[in-house]
């Protein structure tokens, strides 16, 4: 694994549950970091999350503002010490869509020369990434934005509470086209324990099950 | 766009307005709905439609007037304190007798307030906002499907009876994402503009677009021409959801997001014994008074009025049931939103003191 971890993708394609379940995998090995990047959702960020990632160990960095009232795109303020301090493993998650991709252009010259990978993370049921060109043209914004190269993809289709197995397989066929297309690979398929345990061997991409983090009151 | 999709509220909303031909959005950014302006402004210039950041709400609104008056599909939408600030407009636009949908994504108030979810907006979408004896029809959707279809379905509403339509959400119901599906919706029926300011062509007498009347008799004929159509809304288009009602001694009312909890301690309750059933208003205007006034008083001990404010929606309960039911009231505000249990607790306690 690459130390820095970029999570990055349309918003609502899960790219704030992949980064908090990619933090707490690799927290079992090493000391982690996961900074809230998000300058677009007001509301279900990963700073939400914030307790019980301290209480796994995993060190949160956040903005001051998030989940406040104060309306304002912010980053947080200790974010340089994901670059100056380099012992722990770091995944950053970025607000979605090309808006949420800009913040990174900031950090271009920190991250062009790093040990990094920028995970695209694939949503196929969200509206406008449903084909493999609809998200390849994605990918393309987000890259200008941020002026960073993707480096892998990530299937995490889903429907919510009414994801199926199926939907997750039809999903990984798009994915599988993107990373035909573009000769990215397909870092991980993901899902709850109970879809991925319905998912068929002949599905080689890794698995990375995942425990659900921002959920709704009722 | 025939299989389920994964979309937040406020995508769905802008997409359900696109393909209920809406072709013109006037509005300006304000968390929590920001996402509605972002996707019709993706979106509306693909499909044949125009999307126009204004310099103000106050600008928007007036934009909505003119396209409304030229009998165009029109939309805008904001956030509480963008909302209040079109309340000048909406009236106008009343007052014009102009179709036309408005989108309340509602957060904490009053003035600023804040960007967390509430429903303290319900005396301004159902009691006037605006000056002058108006109404708007208000749609109260409570999950990201039925955004979908009420969206649609405002649109023909306003025409229908040539009025502002207001879709009430709150910032919980524009941020979250729920799996939709859009082929769900069959038109109303639709009459023709012939009020629309669209050209005569020389071939007919012009069009006014108006709301000022200088002899007060027109005016007072105007107002009472409008009641009437206010009374047929009334007596067709009040409409609500009852569930869990037929062996209930409690009864929860909510509306939107908040019904979606109560609900959840509907069926906590059920599963401890307590017969309790709920109510959730789908329009807040017309408020669906029957619901509440043919309720059986012998069975009914209380009735529990569930909201994101210091209780607004409350005065309209306790007024369909006129005294026959004492009405509790258990409230969340300032962006805070309730928890089931929280619900749970003060239904429990009414079973226990019935």
């Amino acid at each position: 694994m690459k130390r820095i971890n970029i999570i990055t993708g349309h918003f609502g394609s899960g790219k704030t549950e992949f980064a908090i379940n990619l933090a707490q995998k690799q927290t079992m090995y090493e000391k982690s970091v996961i900074a809230d990047m998000d300058t677009v959702n007001p509301y279900f960020r990963t700073n939400d999350a914030r307790k019980s990632l301290e209480e796994k160990g995993i060190k949160v960095l956040a903005s001051d503002y998030a989940s406040s009232n104060l309306d304002i795109p912010s980053l947080p303020s200790d974010l340089y010490s994901l670059f100056d301090v380099e012992d722990r493993f770091a995944v950053l998650d970025v607000g979605g869509d090309e808006d949420g991709a800009t913040v990174l252009g900031r950090f271009y010259n920190k991250l062009k020369d790093a040990d990094y990978d920028m995970y695209m993370v694939i949503n196929a049921r969200r509206v406008l990434s449903q084909t493999a060109d609809e998200i390849i043209t994605f990918m393309r914004e987000i890259e200008v934005a941020s002026r960073l190269k993707i480096t892998k993809l990530v299937n995490n289709t889903n429907l919510s509470v009414e994801t199926t197995p199926e939907v997750l397989l039809e999903g990984q066929k798009v994915v599988e086209e993107v990373s035909l297309k573009t000769g990215l690979p397909i870092a991980y398929i993901t899902g709850t324990k109970e879809i991925l345990d319905k998912i068929p061997d002949t599905v080689k991409a890794p698995r990375l099950c995942l425990d659900l983090n921002m959920n709704l009151p009722f | 766009m025939s299989e389920k999709v994964l979309m937040k509220g406020n995508e769905a909303l802008a997409e359900a307005a696109i393909q209920a031909g809406c072709k013109h959005f006037f509005g300006y950014p304000i968390t929590p709905q920001t996402e509605v302006a972002a996707y019709m402004a993706k979106q509306m210039p693909k499909r044949d439609g125009t999307f126009l950041q204004a310099e103000s709400e106050v600008a928007a609104i007036n934009m909505v007037y003119g396209a409304a008056g030229a009998g165009a599909r029109v939309m805008t939408s904001s956030s509480s304190p963008g909302i209040s600030l079109k309340q000048e407009g909406i009236s106008y636009i009343a007052g014009a007798d102009l179709p036309c949908v408005i989108v309340n994504i509602v957060r904490g108030g009053p003035g600023l307030g804040g960007i967390q979810p509430a429903q303290s907006d319900y005396f301004q979408a159902t009691k006037g906002g605006g000056h002058g004896d108006y109404h708007l029809v208000v749609f109260a959707p409570s999950s990201v499907q039925e955004l979908v279809n009420l969206t649609k379905e405002a649109f023909d509403v306003a025409d229908i009876y040539r009025m502002p339509v207001m879709i009430m959400g709150d910032g919980m119901l524009g941020q979250m994402m729920e799996p939709v599906e859009f082929g769900a919706y069959t038109p109303r029926e639709i009459p023709e503009k012939t009020w629309a300011t669209t050209g005569t062509e020389m071939k007919r007498k012009h069009n006014v677009v108006n709301s000022l009347y200088i002899t007060a008799s027109d005016l007072e004929e105007l107002i009472l021409e409008r009641q009437k159509r206010y009374d047929v809304i009334e007596e067709k288009e009040a409409r609500f959801e009852a569930y869990k009602t037929e062996d209930a001694e409690i009864i929860v009312t909510a509306y939107g997001i908040t019904a979606r909890i109560a609900q959840t301690a509907v069926n906590k309750a059920r599963e401890q014994g307590i017969k309790v059933g709920m109510i959730r208003p789908i329009t807040l205007w017309p408020f669906p008074k029957k619901a509440f006034a043919e309720l059986d008083t012998n069975k009914v001990k209380n009735v529990l009025c569930v909201e994101m404010s210091m209780g607004q929606m409350v005065e309209d309960v306790r007024l369909s049931l006129d005294c026959k039911i004492p009405v509790d009231f258990f409230g969340r505000t300032g962006g805070v939103v309730p928890t089931p249990d929280e619900v749970l607790t003060k239904i429990k306690a009414l079973y226990e003191g019935r």
